[in-house]
């Protein structure tokens, strides 16, 4: 089983609404929401945050999120009341993206350390510009005719389905552009039914990463 | 004289009666720089603590602190939760076992109770908050401590210096926490923080005379 995620909120609708939108992108990744003290008021209960830490570790570890300073406080508390307190990283990372950004990376097998840089590198934002890896750009133009477009349930297939290959894949509409590996970056591009994308691929794995991207739009996403 | 377990179950009762009769002063306090809650907490934190206090009282100062520190993590609810359930949960383990404190073994989980505090909350001091009156009691604690003094006048001076600490807080702008999306507007006021920790030591050191 892979890493699991704790959202700890002051708002116990807050963390289950995050954890509800992070755990569509990652079906099978444990989202536990911890939010709001018992009874439903706002605060952050560390009881609750223990157990949801111990209930989302399958054996893999745990990344938890928070929103505001006791939040952070009483997560890193809870990991470090832990028998073993490496088995869980608090992410300093803005809740929503880093959040979604984790449950990606997790669905995608990867490592709790992996998990928690994806939550922390969804904070960084687009400035840091990633050197173009050496090989062939393809570019390929693809119409989307699945219903919702590249919303999220199909950004996130898509950027997971480029996991692991050596390739700098990127998705144009108009004048727009988003890296294929960011689900936010895919969702911002607001692609509908019917709008044309370009694919621009370079890299080692383009040619993978292209067929793999061209099966997904071809299948409509699976809808 | 040293500190038995009971000394300290009967400074921690005295420092719940304290946050009581000071719970709604430290409740508008936080209501014009943070979330008005600190008061509330903090008094539902010490009330559990009495309580737990009643049902089972450990039998080693270390051990009735860290019943503290687990019972104002679990009860508390905002920030000073893990704050000052941190800086009990250090000070049980500066003084590990012992079945009395000197002044020295006072001093030193002071000492460990602010690196608990700075470490979790990671506040410097100047950014109003507990740290302006812990830093300022530990000093003192530490330099009578070095003197040879033992329990009660580590705990005096400790809560002298803490009190001229947290009034200190009043004109600086708040760097950390709710208080500090207030900016320049946090001026003005002491902070709800480094005043209830100042009546807290108070509270201890009362009880020892």
């Amino acid at each position: 089983m892979g890493v699991g995620l704790v959202v700890v909120s002051h708002s116990e609708r807050l963390a289950a609404g995050v954890a509800e939108l992070a755990a569509q992108m990652a079906p099978d990744v444990v989202v536990l929401p911890a939010g709001g003290l018992a009874g439903g008021a706002l605060g952050t209960d560390f009881d609750k945050v223990s157990a949801a830490l111990s209930d989302a570790d399958s054996g893999s570890g745990v990344v938890l999120l928070y929103d505001l300073g006791s939040a952070q406080m009483t997560a890193e508390l809870a990991v470090e009341t832990l028998g073993d307190p490496t088995r869980a990283i608090v992410a300093d990372a803005p809740l929503v993206e880093g959040a979604v950004a984790a449950a990606v990376e997790a669905q995608g097998g990867k490592d709790l350390d992996a998990v928690a840089r994806a939550a922390v590198a969804a904070g960084v934002g687009s400035d840091i510009e990633q050197a173009a890896p050496a090989g062939e750009t393809i570019t390929e133009e693809l119409e989307l005719r699945n219903e919702v477009g590249l919303h999220a349930r199909p950004a996130a297939l898509l950027a997971r389905s480029l996991a692991g290959l050596q390739a700098d894949v990127r998705v144009r509409l108009g004048d727009a552009e988003a890296d294929a590996a960011s689900v936010l970056g895919l969702m911002g591009l607001g692609a509908r039914k019917g709008d044309r994308v370009t694919l621009v691929a370079s890299g080692a794995d383009a040619g993978e990463a292209v067929r793999r991207v061209l099966e997904l739009v071809e299948g409509n996403f699976g809808e | 004289m040293g500190c038995t377990a009971q000394d300290v179950i009967a400074a921690l009762r005295a420092g719940a009666a304290v946050v009581a009769d000071h719970r709604d002063e430290l409740v508008e306090l936080d209501r014009v720089i943070g979330d008005a809650d600190h008061g509330e907490n903090m008094d539902r934190g010490f009330r559990a603590v009495a309580s737990k206090l009643d049902t089972a009282a450990p039998e080693t100062p270390g051990a009735v602190l860290k019943q503290v520190a687990t019972t104002l993590i679990s009860t508390v609810g905002g920030a000073s939760g893990p704050l000052y359930g941190t800086a009990f949960l250090r000070a049980a383990s500066a003084v590990g076992d012992a079945t009395e404190l000197d002044g020295m073994a006072v001093a030193a989980a002071l000492q460990s109770g602010l690196e608990g505090v700075v470490a979790r909350g990671r506040a410097e001091p100047g950014d109003k908050t507990m740290v302006d009156a812990l830093v300022p009691a530990v000093d003192a604690a530490t330099a009578a401590a070095a003197e040879g003094a033992g329990p009660d006048r580590v705990l005096a001076v400790a809560a002298a210096a803490a009190r001229t600490g947290a009034e200190s807080t009043e004109p600086l702008v708040a760097r950390k926490g709710r208080a500090s999306y207030l900016g320049e507007r946090s001026a003005g006021h002491v902070d709800p923080g480094a005043r209830s920790t100042a009546l807290l030591l108070s509270a201890f050191a009362e009880s020892r005379s």
